[in-house]
This record gives C-alpha cells, structure tokens and sequence, in this order.
C-alpha cells in the first residue's frame, strides 16, 4: 500500500504556485502578463512569480495614495493594533515562513529565529504608533507672543527598496513606514520574493486596509526608476548596501524632491528604533497667536 | 407642431442588446499609443465641456471654471482649449463675461434641469432667459415621465417648442439614458430627439447612474449614422457623467471614428460632458511628453 502510494508521488507533476501581487488589497497578477520562476539556491523551480512593469508600479502608486488619508486618520492607537494582529497572523503561519526560508537558503536552525525576530518587529513598531508623537512633538519657546508647536506627519506615500533580507529586511522597512500613517509602494527583493508575497497574505488577513501595502515582485531595476521619479510618491526608502543603486534613485527623486532615506544594512537584526519612523514623517510646526 | 404627425409615423429598429455589448468590448479592446495616443489627448481637450451643475456654485466658482478653461495648464501653453463651460441658467451671464472672445461657448443647462418635472411655459421662459443672457449652447432634458409612458408625441412637441425658443442656440437634447431602462427606449429617444430639431443628443445629466455607459453611446452613435444616411443631416453627440479617465475618452474616441467616420472627431460633433476628465488627460498629456507619473497636485482643480 505505502509503496503504491510513493509510487504514484513520484508520477505526480508537482503544483507550482503562481505568487500574485498584493496591490490595494486584492491580488492581482502583473498587467503586463509576464512572469519568471522562483528558484532554490541549486536551482530548482519552486513557484511562478509574477515579473511587474511599470505600469504595474503606478497602478499601485494609485492604490496606496487612494489610501493614505484613510490610514493617516486612523487613530495611532487603532494603526497599532493592526501591526499587532500583523505579527499574531505571522505567528500563526511560523511554519510555513520557516519552510520559505528554508527553501530559499537560510540555515535549517536559523529560520525558526528569522521568524520569531520579525515578529517581535512588529510588535516594536505596534507599541511605538501611539507614543513617538509624544516623544518627538514638542513645545518650542519662541521670543514673541506665540504659542509655538511641532508635531510630526506621515509623509505621504512611502517607495520602498525592500532589503535583501526576505522577511526580516522587508517586515523592518514596511513596519515602521506603516507605523507612522504611509502607505507604501514595496519592490520587494529578486533573489527570495516568495517570504513576500506569503507576508502580502498575511497582511491581507490583519485588518490592513487595502493599498496600506502594495508589494511588487520582478526585476526591480526596470521598477526602481519609474517608482522613484513618479510625482506622486512623497517619500523613497532605499535598502540596499550598493551606493550606485541609492544613487540612480535618488537622482530620479529629485523631480517633486522627495525625502530620500537609506539604509545600507545588510544584517537587519538590531534595526529597530523610533527614528526608523521619524525618517518618514515632516515635522509641522504651527504658530499660534496668544495675548502678551 | 407639426412634428406630432411625423414623429408618429416611424419605427426605430429593435436593438440586439448582446451584440452591442460585444461590439462595444472589441472596440474598447484597441491598443491607442504614443503619438496617436497624445494627438487623441488633445482631441479631448478640445471637446470638453467644462461642467459645473451643483447647488453649491457660486459666481466665484464659475469665474474659476472659466479660469481653468482659459488657461488648462501654465506649464502647458500650447494647448487647445475646451469647447465650452457649462453652467446653470443664473450663472450665464458670469460665464459670458469671463470668457468674451476667447472662443469657448457658453453652454446652459436648461428646462428644470435635472428632472424637467416643470410646466412647459416654465420651462421655455427658462431657455428664453439663458439665450437672452448669452448662452451658445442649450443643454434640455427630455421629460422621461411622458416618454416612458409611451406619449412620444409629447415628447417630440416639446423638443420642438424649446428648440424654437433657442433660436440662433444650439440645443442639446438629454435623454437621461439610465432612467430610460432599455436600449430600445435608448434608440427611439433618439430618433424621436433627432426628428425633432436636436442639434445634439446627450446622454445623461451626471446626476443619475448609470449614465454615459459604453453600450448606450454605441446605440446613440448608430442612429446618428441612420439618421445622417437618411437625411444628410450631421447631428451631434454629447456622452455625460462617469467618464473621469483619458482612458475612457479615448475609448469613446474609438469608437466615433468606427460607427461615425473622421467627420464626427471634431468638436462641432462630438462633446464630452465632464467636470474631472480635463485634469486626467492633462495629466496623461504631461506623463506622454515627459516620462514621468503625474500626481493630480500638480493640476489646479
């Protein structure tokens, strides 16, 4: 019996799975129709993945400022409990993130960490959504009668260069854009997208709001460019530790000069700090006018 | 109104509601780019009726409007401006004055716009008074009530009497297409539109939806064609509401110049009825010359 079973296992053809994008809360494949295979490290295909052009990065810029105010008005409080229910969905699907990773070529008794850390990044960035206004606002003395006040606000819509860190690296630079009222347009990495697009179905099943995240899979050097000048993209966050990459962006990014900030680090396992918010937010100060 | 005894006297063609929607889907199917894509762009420009019809407008809203159809975009000066702005009947004289010489028309809603549910006489000193205070252009609703009930003649009497009162005017003719239900009724408004002394026929008010749906212009722009075969005489077309995207526009494009021939892309025959659409073609216009993904900040509303 067991034998006429394997036997049949190795007649079946293998399933491979089409990974979809994740753009304004649905999943569609790319506009363009073209895909590519995802590989393991010896070459083995394991999954289609859809190859985005840039049409598809301004159908998902549409998407995330289609949602940027409805995010922004969420209260710090609720946006915190939704990067909370993201890390309990991920913790849900541990398993099969450890599988990805594994698949993709990290360490057997590493990915079981890669998972856990990623996990606890979210909840870093859940308890920071209601308190860095409070620990970076402030009160300014000024010398006339005035009433003078920064506050800080999200920047808009958020392009992101995911790391190469296929879960860490991304879960670490979507966080803290999100945690702070962007939405975010994520090109996510080449080399193992599959953790990716498996996070897009997790954040599908959080709460989030449709077009909160849009992540794209392909061959980011035809996306970048497109991504980084398009006009309505407010703010760039660049991950990578190649200095021409950052570069050729940024000089995109000078046509509606858009904050640009990078982040060479190619280990991600202690980038966690509020300032990895307050880079994607504009400080608003106010003058009031009082009685001397 | 002689028009009674002609207008009782036709039959409009029954139409096969399936194969308008198959026809419709293959044409929305060609692929429009680059410089044909920028020269169907400006196409578009130069056929928008500029369209504000709120409760809210104010006379400050309207020299606005007329503002934006002056001038579409500073950074693009050589543009071709809109056909006309159209506003309420009170507001006319506003528009008349803010556009003097420049060209661009001014269109007037009229007959209690939007639901025409008004006495006759009202409803001719209303087009009276929009002509008097410089309207080019008439835009009339039909009454839907009398049609759908069946009282054609009516219906064809009453165009006939406010395309009187037009005079020298232009007169659109608003069907009100997603109150009609069917596209029969959609064709029969139309003949009876065009045997009644329409100048253009127009499908809808934008305050009701559906409103200028693919299928519905298609069966419009097909009794225009009979109509000129039988007459020679060139009526135009005017779809308004839900068409917000050069996309759409040019769709629309498409299909004009496969139903109508070339002589009917041009402004003096076909006009678009929209309020949002300038900005996204000029937008489109603007990401064709320069590359680069336009955000709508940079437009002025």
């Amino acid at each position: 019996m067991s034998e006429r079973r394997s036997a049949a296992a190795a007649d079946r053809l293998p399933v491979l799975k089409t990974h979809k994008v994740y753009v304004g809360g649905k999943f569609p494949r790319s506009e363009s129709g073209r895909f590519d295979r995802a590989l393991t490290p010896d070459g083995t295909p394991i999954a289609n993945i859809c190859r985005c052009s840039r049409k598809d990065v301004r159908d998902a810029v549409t998407a995330a400022r289609a949602a940027q105010a409805g995010w922004a008005a969420r209260t710090a409080y609720n946006r915190g409990q939704i990067l909370y229910r993201i890390a309990e969905m991920l913790e849900g699907r541990s398993g099969q993130f450890e599988a990805l990773l594994a698949a993709g070529g990290t360490a057997p008794d590493e990915t079981a960490a890669e998972v856990q850390a990623a996990t606890d990044r979210l909840l870093h960035y859940a308890g920071w959504t209601d308190k860095f206004q409070q620990v970076f606002s402030s009160v300014n003395p000024v010398a006339t009668s005035h009433f003078n006040f920064s506050i800080l606000e999200p920047m808009g819509v958020v392009g992101v260069l995911a790391p190469e860190s296929p879960l860490l690296g991304l879960v670490s630079s979507i966080a803290p854009a999100i945690a702070g009222g962007n939405t975010t347009v994520v090109l996510v990495t080449g080399s193992q997208p599959l953790p990716a697009t498996t996070f897009g179905e997790v954040l599908n099943s959080s709460d989030v709001p449709g077009g909160v995240v849009n992540m794209l899979t392909g061959r980011r050097d035809e996306m970048l460019a497109p991504l980084a000048a398009h006009r309505d993209v407010d703010a760039l966050l660049l991950c990578s530790p190649d200095p021409d990459v950052a570069r050729s962006a940024e000089i995109e990014a000078v046509h509606n000069l858009k904050r640009v900030a990078v982040r060479p680090h190619e280990d991600w396992t202690d980038i966690q700090s509020p300032y990895e918010i307050t880079d994607l937010q504009e400080v608003k100060t106010t003058w009031h006018p009082i009685g001397s | 109104m002689q028009s009674s005894t002609a207008t009782a006297s036709f039959e409009s063609p029954p139409i096969d509601a399936v194969g308008v929607e198959e026809r419709v889907a293959r044409l929305c199917s060609r692929s429009i780019k680059k410089d044909a894509k920028l020269r169907a762009l400006h196409l578009t420009l130069s056929m928008i009726d500029l369209t504000t019809l709120e409760g809210a407008d104010s006379e400050g809203k309207v020299r606005q409007l007329c503002a934006k159809a002056l001038q579409l975009h500073a950074a693009l000066p050589d543009l071709p401006h809109v056909a006309a702005v159209c506003v309420y009947p009170a507001l006319v004289g506003v528009a008349r004055r803010a556009l003097e010489g420049s060209g661009i028309n001014v269109a007037s809603v009229a007959t209690s716009f939007p639901a025409g549910q008004a006495p006759i006489e009202i409803k001719l000193l209303e087009v009276q008074k929009a002509v008097e205070a410089g309207a080019d252009e008439v835009d009339m609703v039909i009454s839907r009530g009398r049609f759908l009930a069946g009282d054609f003649t009516y219906t064809a009497d009453e165009i006939a009497s406010v395309k009187e009162a037009c005079g020298e005017a232009h007169l659109k003719v608003i069907l009100e297409t997603g109150e009609l239900g069917t596209l029969d009724a959609v064709r029969r408004a139309s003949d009876l539109a065009m045997r009644s002394g329409a100048d253009f026929i127009k499908t809808s008010t934008g305050k009701i939806k559906p409103a200028a749906t693919m299928p519905v212009v298609l069966v419009m722009l097909e009794a225009i064609r009979d109509h000129y075969l039988r007459t020679g005489e060139k009526i135009g077309m005017k779809p308004a509401g839900g068409i917000s995207t050069a996309k759409d526009a040019i769709r629309h494009l498409v299909m004009v110049r496969e139903t109508l021939g070339q002589d009917w892309l041009d402004p003096d025959l076909y006009r678009f009825g929209a309020s949002s659409l300038a900005n996204d073609v000029l937008r489109q216009i603007v990401k064709q010359r320069s590359g680069i993904y336009q955000s709508f900040d940079d437009f002025s509303m």
